[in-house]
């Protein structure tokens, strides 16, 4: 068929696709070997030499985390250990974490273990969202760790009956069922207290992820929609 | 062909998709019944509280979901390979072995979830209770079945095109499958870094059903057509190439949309947003393309019959199967398509991200790109075992459709104006935090959405035993023409 058009021949569109999807997954791999550098976890060095990371290493939760509007970028970002007054972490302001702010790098890496794997074992994400992905049933938490519920005047300290936000979370995550703030209540996933430490470790560290500034607004309420 | 006492069609091949269609009808009901539980807990959230917590019922809701739809597209692959290539399915024995060793997996994996639950955060849990990781909650053990029942699967699917004829279909089919099977690896590893480990979950997740599933439809629905309609095999593969080139073009950098929040760098923004955004051109396509081939068939049929439409015979030989390919080529637009484009751009998603929007366009474009089509499957599959020339509409098949779709589109629109509401309040409005998220949640018109929701599903329900019931019986009912 010599007249035949190329358009219509089947051998032009089957070369086209493979074409076109060799194309795709080539960038899409190259785009994975430069987000994976970018998003490897930090580690102590990091923290100490003042080095911003996308994820930081599990020593953050050594550290005071805002999560505070960057005017360079036009969102909001992880601001750990306090701000230089233009959006830059200064890695200087500690906090104390059940009562410590001196975690070795292998401390708080076996903690950070823990939380995941606790995350996984107790099917958190099929409630809640991390990072947005997940269920709906129940608060996302992503910056969870700076949700104003478990601050100085938050409702938590208070129904929990503990001093600080880390001891709050905890006691809550051992006995949600105890501590309802709604008719929607968390089951208990027998989280010991070992556990619920790690867990907390892990939502503080994961507070401290450059998400883009999502959630936006977060712990801003003022009742309006503009809370800078 | 020998006859064969169970399929009547002496294709072991096809024996065996009904098994898998059969245990995928199956699976779908248990899907829709812990959607019930999931639903009912959102109104009366005190209901099996501490006994089958919302987590495991929606754990099993998701993962039958994707049970079903894995064992309906291998039966599919195994119906359809003997009338593409034109010999038996190689290795059909071990084929058959497989499928026991995969259904005996999911029903322990199932038991697990409702009777263990959780464990301990250690390995453990990871390997033999749950996973923690939405769609993939399966353990670490049986991640290794399916990789192996899916090598199995992806053999016997080589040897039969590389030995038979190797149809358009058939070669897509094969280098579709081998990359749906590939992509599970990505989702069977453990790290500390939460960033990193949603990086890959959605290599699994995006890669599945925004590209790999979707060129399987669309190799289903060349198949269809030609079966159905008896389209000309030349355009409809030429149109299956055009697709494949479209999906692959845009869904595999579409990828990008879920890579905005997770800790990745701002240019997946450009990238997600671009790529992603082009996905509905494929689907378009593939709905002008069925509606196209059914149109001039069923015109060439008027033609030679010299009388005009109300006249003509139809040219669809499966009423109900080919209802069904329709409302997918439709569903899957409007689902996929259109719910997906509503929230793709990184500006809407800051919002809407992680919100019943998302559940909203999760339910259509899975009901409507997946289920609509693998339904048509299971009464292609009635009719072949049954002998049948032209099998028809019956009232079960069509109050059944209309009920499944009905509740469907309710529920996907409670689920959108339930989302509305989030996205204003609870995002907007009150930053995203634990109190904001109540504040959204206990609104009357969240309220309101999430009882529609329940009804809907009480609608996709009852339409689903009648569906089960028509499955079962349509075969047998004398009305069709044999
Ligand atoms: C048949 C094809 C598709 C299916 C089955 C599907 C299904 C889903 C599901 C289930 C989710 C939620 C995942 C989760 O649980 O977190 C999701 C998310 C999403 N989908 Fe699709 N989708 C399809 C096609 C598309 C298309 C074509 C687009 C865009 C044009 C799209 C855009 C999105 C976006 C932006 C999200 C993220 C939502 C969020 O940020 O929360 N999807 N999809
Ligand atoms: C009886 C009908 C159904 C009911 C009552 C129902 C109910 C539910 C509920 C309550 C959830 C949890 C949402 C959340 O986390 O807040 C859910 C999730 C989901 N359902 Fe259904 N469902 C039904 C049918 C279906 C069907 C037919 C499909 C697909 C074919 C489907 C696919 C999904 C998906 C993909 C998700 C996860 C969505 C996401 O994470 O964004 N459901 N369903
Ligand atoms: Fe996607």
């Amino acid at each position: 068929m010599a007249n035949k058009s190329v358009w219509s021949d089947n051998r032009f569109w089957q070369r086209t696709a493979t074409w076109v999807t060799g194309f795709a997954s080539v960038l899409l791999i190259w785009l994975t070997f430069d987000t994976s550098a970018q998003i490897a976890m930090g580690n102590d060095q990091d923290l100490q030499n003042k080095v911003t990371k996308r994820v930081p290493g599990p020593t953050v939760i050594n550290y005071k985390i805002t999560y505070e509007m960057s005017a360079k970028r036009g969102l909001e970002v992880p601001i750990i250990g306090g701000n230089d007054g233009k959006g830059n972490s200064l890695f200087q302001v500690k906090e104390k974490f059940f009562g410590r702010d001196d975690y070795s790098e292998d401390e708080a890496r076996a903690l950070l273990h823990l939380g995941k794997l606790g995350e996984q074992a107790k099917n958190c994400m099929d409630c809640h969202t991390l990072l947005g992905n997940g269920a709906y049933y129940a608060p996302d938490l992503t910056k969870a760790w700076l949700d104003p519920a478990w601050g100085p005047n938050g409702a938590m300290q208070a129904l929990t009956g503990k001093n600080t936000r880390e001891e709050a979370m905890a006691e809550f995550l051992q006995h949600p069922g105890q501590y309802p703030t709604h008719a929607r209540m968390m089951p208990n996933l027998g989280i010991t207290a070992k556990e619920a430490k790690g867990l907390v470790a892990f939502l503080k560290q994961m507070s401290s992820i450059d998400t883009n500034g999502f959630p936006r607004n977060f712990g801003k309420i003022k009742g309006a929609v503009n809370g800078k | 062909m020998a006859s064969n006492h169970l399929t009547g069609i002496g294709s072991e091949s096809k024996q065996l998709a009904t098994w898998y269609f059969t245990f995928a009808a199956i699976l779908f009901g248990a899907q829709l019944l812990f959607g019930l539980v999931a639903a009912i807990q959102y109104v009366m959230p005190g209901f099996l509280y501490g006994i089958l917590d919302f987590s495991i019922a929606r754990i099993i809701h998701i993962n039958a979901l994707v049970v079903w739809m894995v064992f309906a597209m291998f039966g599919s692959v195994y119906w359809l390979l003997p009338d593409e290539t034109g010999i038996e399915t190689v290795g059909i024995k071990i084929g058959k072995l497989l499928f026991w060793i995969f259904a005996l997996a999911i029903v322990i994996v199932v038991l697990v979830f409702l009777f263990i639950q959780v464990g301990p955060a250690s390995d453990t849990t990871i390997w033999f209770i749950t996973e923690g990781r939405e769609y993939i909650e399966a353990p670490r053990w049986a991640d290794w079945g399916i990789v192996v029942v899916a090598l199995g699967f992806v053999g016997n699917l080589f040897l039969t095109g590389m030995k038979g004829k190797q149809t358009g279909i058939v070669t897509v089919l094969m280098a579709d499958m081998i990359a749906f099977a590939g992509l599970y690896l990505a989702g069977m590893f453990f790290t500390d870094n939460i960033s990193v480990d949603q990086y890959w979950w959605w290599w699994v997740i995006h890669l599945w059903v925004e590209a790999t599933w979707e060129v399987f439809v669309g190799a289903i629905a060349a198949y269809g057509l030609i079966k159905m309609i008896g389209a000309h095999r030349q355009v409809v593969e030429m149109w299956l190439w055009i697709e494949v080139a479209m999906l692959f073009g845009s869904g595999i950098l579409g990828l990008g949309h879920h890579y905005f929040w997770i800790g990745t760098p701002e240019y997946w923004w450009e990238i997600g947003a671009l790529f992603s955004a082009l996905e509905p051109l494929p689907l378009v396509a593939m709905f002008v393309h069925v509606l196209y081939d059914w149109g001039k068939t069923q015109g060439a049929e008027m033609a030679k019959e010299h009388t005009d439409e109300y006249q003509a015979k139809s040219v669809i030989t499966n009423k109900p199967a080919f209802t069904w390919f329709v409302l997918n080529a439709f569903g899957n637009f409007l689902g996929a398509g259109v719910w997906g484009f509503f929230h793709t751009l990184p500006q809407v998603n800051l919002y809407t991200h992680g919100t019943q929007f998302t559940a909203a366009h999760g339910h259509l474009a899975f009901f409507g790109a997946y289920a609509t089509i693998l339904v048509g499957m299971f009464y292609i599959a009635v009719q072949g075992t049954n002998g049948i020339k032209v099998l028809k509409s019956t009232k079960l098949s069509i109050w059944s459709t209309s009920l499944i779709t009905g509740g469907m589109l309710v529920m996907t629109v409670a689920l959108t104006i339930a989302g509305y509401v989030q996205v204003l309040v609870s995002r907007a409005q009150m930053g995203a935090t634990w109190a904001g998220y109540f504040d959204g949640q206990s609104g009357v018109w969240f309220a309101q959405a999430m009882d529609w929701r329940l009804i809907a599903g009480v609608v996709v329900f009852t339409g689903f035993i009648l569906l089960a019931i028509d499955l079962l019986t349509t075969g047998k009912n004398p009305v069709h023409k044999r």
